[in-house]
């Protein structure tokens, strides 16, 4: 089971909305915390990777699963 | 404290494209936690205008009517048609479910981008800064954007 603080669906955003709300979002929960969100667009693959490499967060987990939906979980580090 | 990496914006385009990627670019690089700077000049003081008609002068004014500035008032740079092709882009980034632009420069000003327009380009074309959205600072000039410019890691010119 996720122990997520925040839960957030990003299903049919586009490039380059996911990224902003995730960013919005992270500002939500205290470092440590965790969020998951669940998105569709296919860019959220290497945009979310890449977005916690730039900003210093930790990427729990990524995966698409078997609707295509993309589910991930993000750890406020900084 | 540790200084946020900063990029900077040149946009000379007043094209609906061009005018959404420096939008995409800009609020990508502010969600990273990067300080970001939009320098608008010519064209581009479109996209930070209300959309109301501008100038004083013959020409100013004719420039206003003919030079239409705001988000809703911008066309694609190719294919524009004389508004179709506006038309139809906008309708086909709706159904696909596309951030659209009003949105975008929302969620850039949310973010904190600054919105610099270039005092020089308002001079020329007769803007003030009342034709300009609230959100846009104080006009500069070159030397105020390539301060930025120089101590960014990234700048962009569009």
């Amino acid at each position: 089971m996720s122990e997520a603080k925040l839960f957030l669906d990003f299903k049919g955003l586009l490039c380059p909305m996911p990224v902003v709300k995730l960013a919005q979002a992270i500002k939500q929960i205290q470092i440590g915390e965790m969020l998951e969100a669940v998105a569709t667009d296919p860019g959220v693959m290497a945009d979310i990777p890449a977005w916690t490499r730039t900003t210093g967060n930790e990427l729990v987990t990524l995966e698409k699963r078997e609707d295509k939906t993309i589910r991930f979980v993000v750890k406020r580090a900084k | 404290m540790e200084q946020n990496e900063k990029m900077t914006l040149v946009v000379l385009s007043g094209d609906l494209d061009k005018v959404m990627a420096s939008y995409i670019i800009a609020t990508g690089a502010a969600a990273a936690g990067m300080d970001v700077v939009m320098f608008f000049t010519f064209w581009g003081l479109k996209a930070i205008q209300r959309g109301n008609l501008t100038g004083k002068s013959l020409f100013g004014r004719m420039l206003g009517a003919m030079n239409r500035g705001g988000l809703n008032a911008i066309g694609p740079s190719r294919l524009n048609m004389g508004g179709m092709g506006r038309w139809m882009f906008k309708l086909m980034m709706k159904q696909k479910g596309v951030t659209q632009l009003p949105e975008l420069q929302q969620a850039a000003i949310d973010l904190g981008v600054k919105l610099m327009p270039c005092q020089m380009s308002m001079d020329v074309m007769e803007i003030d800064c009342d034709d300009l959205i609230a959100e846009a600072m104080e006009p500069v000039g070159v030397a105020t954007m390539l301060e930025h410019a120089r101590e960014s890691k990234i700048q962009f010119f569009i």
